[in-house]
């Protein structure tokens, strides 16, 4: 508890404990994997919350920061309100949960770096920014709600999921892995090429209905990834049903 | 100011011929003086190791491919950042520190001087404002000049005496300390995307081949008196079997030599010895280079060596660094800068599994090994090209001790263990070598009588370890070694103490030394002269903006010699 309390921070630039920012509150748990970690007000100036965390669980009821469960290997985290940019960047395993929004750059590679998030999940109810996924190596990202630009750029694994509309660029410098876009994608980008419709893509151990048009990319990488983008929500993409035929 | 007395260390002065006896050492207005007061501040160095302040030759801390490599490298600085403290600034490091770090752990180390080696000439007014900003230290630059349109023309045509007075004026412009030469022609071939091989291959709408250049900026050097010898990076760097360019190389102003003094420095042999004519079989040319070395008066070297670390290559050398980049496949930067040199970028990792890094990594050692005389060898990582300078400790015992090399023989790529001659080679490094190819070898390679050694008069540039010579075996204790010298128990820099027990206690301004080479007049006003004409043909600078003020360095020190022309 004591320890807890005067565990030092930096807030800008002065070293400050625990304590002077947090009421600390304690109930025990039996080991790391039973611990539970509970922030209750508006932590989005608070950065690296749930930095390399291994186990437990962590709740932040509120809005979180920047770098929301960085390089994190193992438990959960679930923030009740908006997450900041770099949510599960460098992530290695375990699940983050937003219910609301969450910026850019969600399970990316620190800027300058090319290795994204390599396993775990993430899951976002609301919207997200740009880049999801940039240099994601492995793992998977679920978006209910709608995302910016280049969702899975650079992405060499893993799965996103868009479940609303997306604005653009999808899949750009893709080497492998899966983007799904499930609402409206204004365009594909010309490095893709079209391979087929359809039924259903599977998002982890989940089967979303479809159909889908099969986008394979970015040829500009020799890329063998694949952009799934909803045939309903999309009719302007319907002239590529013509590569069908041939 | 206040005076010191060091008192009961272990003091190792090779240039004044003393190898590790139980001295004391005063120091009075910054100078190493024969005695001082009673009120002296005492050190007591016991059982420690005293030595010259370090000097470093080559270490690419400042200028503008270096501010490029660390906006390039965003995740470098991640992995290695300093907060600040009441004496020093915040930083972030790795391979490419910021100034004001690179400072102070230059300073941690026990060095005090350090040579930035590769300035374009028309960004060294970049560079100057970096080395400002590097604290503690002493420093100085070599301004580029090996593929300088104005520089060929002037040799193509056969006119030394103005090309002296041309890099006379060059280096008052620019403050620098000395000539440099990337891969001469070579660059100016790359800028219009072509390679020229060996010393003979004529350079690309310039009548003049390499070998041409070495030998006239040479015979500009002599004339012009400078401290330093020319300080080349050879033709063919990193190409497989260069270790015969390098070779030429230094034959090729062999004739040029006088008095046995050295005539040309040859920097970073690590990347210009190899071996071999394909990257299965590439091996290490040090032997032959080694021999040569010992043969021949007239050349220095510093090794390049290697460290298996992530670290970020920079060079003047343009096209060696699309060449790497299209090796590993990483980022990259290449620079045209003008009419004047090229430069590149491109992070870089040295693997120990890999059979080319694990044969560089041999080829440093061997070189340093093999060349028998240490004051013509000097330890240099070519920072942070084939590692950081903080990894300096960690080459001392490499070259202190067989068991340590034995054992990071045995963990490099297999292929390699059996083709380097490493295993097989027994010398080991005592103090006063290391003390040789550290600073005292350094000090008087760069022409600089009053560093790298403790006599009376010298400049109170000290370093202390804590660690007993008389009480270790190098050859056994190589951790201790490595350990000692990371964080010096003391540095001293010219009479203050900035360092104690491997922290920043002060960190005052180092001086930055520049070359003045007077030459005459008459020459001077025919050379201003075609030099304003070729200003408005070629630059896009004017001239009378280009040079640096004499007062725009903030703690300049002039060294001014008198040409012979």
């Amino acid at each position: 508890m004591r320890q807890i309390e005067t565990t030092k921070a930096w807030e800008g630039n002065r070293r400050i404990e625990l304590a002077d920012i947090f009421q600390v509150a304690e109930k025990k748990g039996e080991g790391p994997d039973e611990t539970s970690i509970r922030i209750v007000g508006d932590a989005a100036k608070i950065r690296k919350v749930g930095y390399k965390m291994s186990g437990g669980s962590l709740i932040v009821d509120g809005n979180a920061g920047m770098y929301l469960g960085e390089e994190m290997s193992g438990g959960s985290i679930l923030a009740s309100g908006n997450a900041g940019s770099w949510l599960g960047t460098k992530m290695r395993g375990g699940q983050i949960e937003v219910k609301g929004n969450a910026a850019d750059y969600i399970g990316a590679g620190y800027r300058g770096t090319t290795l994204g998030m390599k396993n775990g999940s993430i899951i976002i109810h609301g919207n997200a920014g740009h880049e999801v996924g940039c240099w994601m190596a492995n793992g998977t990202i679920r978006i209910k709600g709608s995302a910016g630009i280049f969702p899975g750029i650079h992405m060499a694994d893993g799965t996103i999921f868009v479940g609303g509309n997306c604005d653009g660029r999808a899949g750009a410098q893709m080497k492998g892995g899966k983007v799904i876009i499930g609402g409206q994608l204004p365009s594909i980008l010309p490095s893709f090429s079209f391979e087929q419709i359809q039924d259903k893509v599977k998002v982890g151990e989940e089967k979303v209905p479809g159909p889908f048009y099969a986008f394979s990319g970015d040829m500009n990488e020799e890329g063998k990834g694949r952009l799934s983008v909803s045939l309903k929500n999309n009719p302007h993409l319907k002239w590529y049903e013509k590569y069908l035929e041939a | 100011m206040s005076e010191l007395a060091i008192r009961n260390g272990i003091v190792f002065d090779p240039l004044n011929g003393i190898e590790g006896e139980k001295l004391d050492i005063y120091i009075k207005d910054g100078k190493i003086v024969k005695n001082v007061g009673a009120s002296a501040t005492v050190i007591d160095a016991s059982g420690m190791m005293v030595m010259p302040g370090g000097v470093d030759i080559h270490s690419h801390i400042a200028g503008s491919k270096v501010n490029a490599g660390r906006i390039l490298r965003p995740e470098d600085h991640e992995k290695d950042v300093e907060t600040r403290t009441s004496l020093t600034r915040a930083g972030t490091g790795k391979s490419i520190p910021s100034t004001f770090t690179t400072g102070y752990r230059y300073a941690r180390m026990g060095y005090t001087t350090v040579f930035e080696p590769a300035t374009p000439l028309m960004k060294t007014r970049h560079t100057h404002e970096e080395l400002d900003d590097t604290p503690i230290v002493d420093k100085g630059c070599f301004p580029l000049f090996g593929n300088d349109w104005r520089t060929l023309e002037y040799l193509a045509q056969g006119r030394v005496e103005e090309c002296a007075a041309y890099v006379s004026w060059m280096l008052r412009a620019t403050k620098g300390y000395a000539i440099k030469v990337v891969n001469p022609g070579g660059v100016e071939a790359w800028r219009w995307g072509r390679y020229i091989t060996g010393l003979k291959d004529h350079v690309p709408n310039f009548d003049i081949t390499p070998k041409e250049i070495v030998r006239g900026i040479c015979k500009v050097n002599q004339l012009l008196k400078l401290p330093h010898t020319i300080h080349v990076h050879t033709n063919d760097l990193a190409k497989i079997g260069n270790y015969e360019t390098t070779i030429a190389t230094m034959d090729s102003v062999r004739d040029l030599a006088h008095d046995n003094k050295p005539i040309i420095h040859i920097t970073h042999v690590q990347f210009t010895g190899r071996s071999g004519s394909a990257w299965h079989n590439i091996g290490s040319g040090a032997p032959e280079i080694g021999d040569y070395v010992n043969k021949h008066d007239h050349v220095t070297v510093d090794l390049g060596q290697v460290v298996f670390m992530d670290t970020t290559t920079m060079t003047a050398d343009g096209g060696f660094q699309y060449m790497l980049y299209q090796l590993s496949g990483n980022k990259w930067m290449n620079f045209d800068v003008e009419v004047e040199t090229g430069a590149g970028v491109v992070p870089y990792k040295y693997r120990r599994n890999n059979y080319v890094n694990a044969i560089q990594w041999g080829i440093g050692l061997e070189l340093a090994l093999l060349v028998k005389d240490p004051w013509r060898v000097y330890l240099t990582t070519d920072h942070p090209n084939g590692g950081t300078f903080t990894k300096y400790p960690k080459i001392i015992a490499w070259l202190m001790s067989k068991k340590a090399r034995e054992k990071s023989v045995g963990r490099i790529n297999k292929t390699a263990q059996k083709k380097l001659d490493l295993p097989g080679i027994d010398r080991e490094y005592s103090f006063p070598e290391i003390v040789i190819i550290t600073r005292a070898g350094t000090a008087k390679a760069l022409g600089l009588r009053q560093k790298g050694h403790l006599g009376i008069g010298a400049d109170a540039d000290v370093s202390i370890y804590n660690l007993d010579p008389t009480k270790i075996d190098p050859s056994k204790d190589y951790r201790l070694v490595r350990k000692a010298l990371k964080r010096a128990a003391f540095t001293i820099k010219d009479g203050r103490i900035v360092v104690k027990n491997g922290e920043i206690v002060e960190a005052p301004l180092g001086r930055t030394y520049w070359v003045d080479s007077k030459v005459s007049e008459s020459l001077m006003k025919d050379v201003e002269s075609e030099m304003r004409k070729t200003f408005d043909d070629y630059y896009t600078v004017q001239m009378d903006n280009y040079a640096m003020d004499d007062n725009e360095l903030a703690n300049p020190s002039r060294i001014t010699v008198k040409a012979e022309v």
